[in-house]
């Protein structure tokens, strides 16, 4: 199961945080996957932004990039800074 | 050099353990930046900060390395809170040694501006009128470009 996270503003709409999840095999990259999760956390358009950035494994990454059912993967709003 | 803390951060002690370390550098700057209690919604009753470790704490040790790397330091410090604070609770601590104070105030200026801006945290307020996501100030950006070099942050 791929282990997603979830920080920032992102945090007050998905529950919890950080869930365990079996990708299906229609999701093969990281465009698939936002879209995958919107529709099925009826989301909107929350993950269709590009200010969203995601980290695989983590590493911040450019997108489209492929992920797999054993990847590590984070949803990034801009940071606020400390 | 880098840590981050999910209990109570008390700047006295940061410092008196950060002085044992370096007693041999003649001049140590320390800044101490807390959790203010006005905030953009009305008095502040928490601030809570999310990091993303390991990103955050990477991003951390590369600014440490930058300072290092561009002024003459003996050691440095920088330790931040993250969970649910108070108003006026330490929020984050950063101490740079040197020979001479410019060095010192240089580089703990530098990576004050980089954990305003750059550093992968994210930050809750909550007020009466309700919670609020914080990003960085148009000022914080401009404190942090005075340091652009190519290749930089």
């Amino acid at each position: 199961m791929a282990r997603l996270s979830f920080f920032g503003r992102l945090t007050d709409s998905v529950f919890p945080a950080e869930q365990m999840l079996s990708l299906p095999g229609t999701v093969r990259d990281t465009h698939e996957l936002r879209q995958w999760l919107s529709q099925i956390w009826t989301l909107g358009d929350l993950l269709d932004d590009p200010t969203i950035r995601i980290a695989v494994n983590d590493d911040i990454v450019s997108e489209p990039h492929p992920v797999s059912d054993q990847d590590r993967i984070a949803f990034l709003p801009p940071v606020g800074g400390g | 050099m880098i840590e981050l803390r999910e209990t109570g951060l008390c700047a006295c002690e940061a410092l008196q353990a950060f002085e044992a370390r370096v007693d041999d550098a003649g001049a140590i700057v320390s800044f101490s930046g807390r959790v203010r209690r006005g905030g953009n919604g009305g008095d502040v009753t928490c601030l809570h900060l999310q990091a993303y470790s390991p990103l955050t704490e990477r991003g951390m040790t590369a600014a440490a390395d930058q300072a290092m790397d561009r002024w003459p330091l003996t050691a440095l410090s920088v330790i931040h809170r993250i969970g649910d604070m108070a108003p006026g609770e330490t929020i984050v601590f950063v101490a740079t040694a040197a020979r001479h104070r410019r060095d010192a105030f240089e580089a703990a200026d530098f990576l004050m501006d980089y954990l305003k801006t750059e550093a992968v945290f994210w930050k809750k307020e909550t007020t009466p009128s309700g919670d609020n996501w914080i990003e960085p100030r148009a000022q914080d950006y401009q404190d942090q470009a005075r340091w652009a070099r190519n290749g930089d942050i």
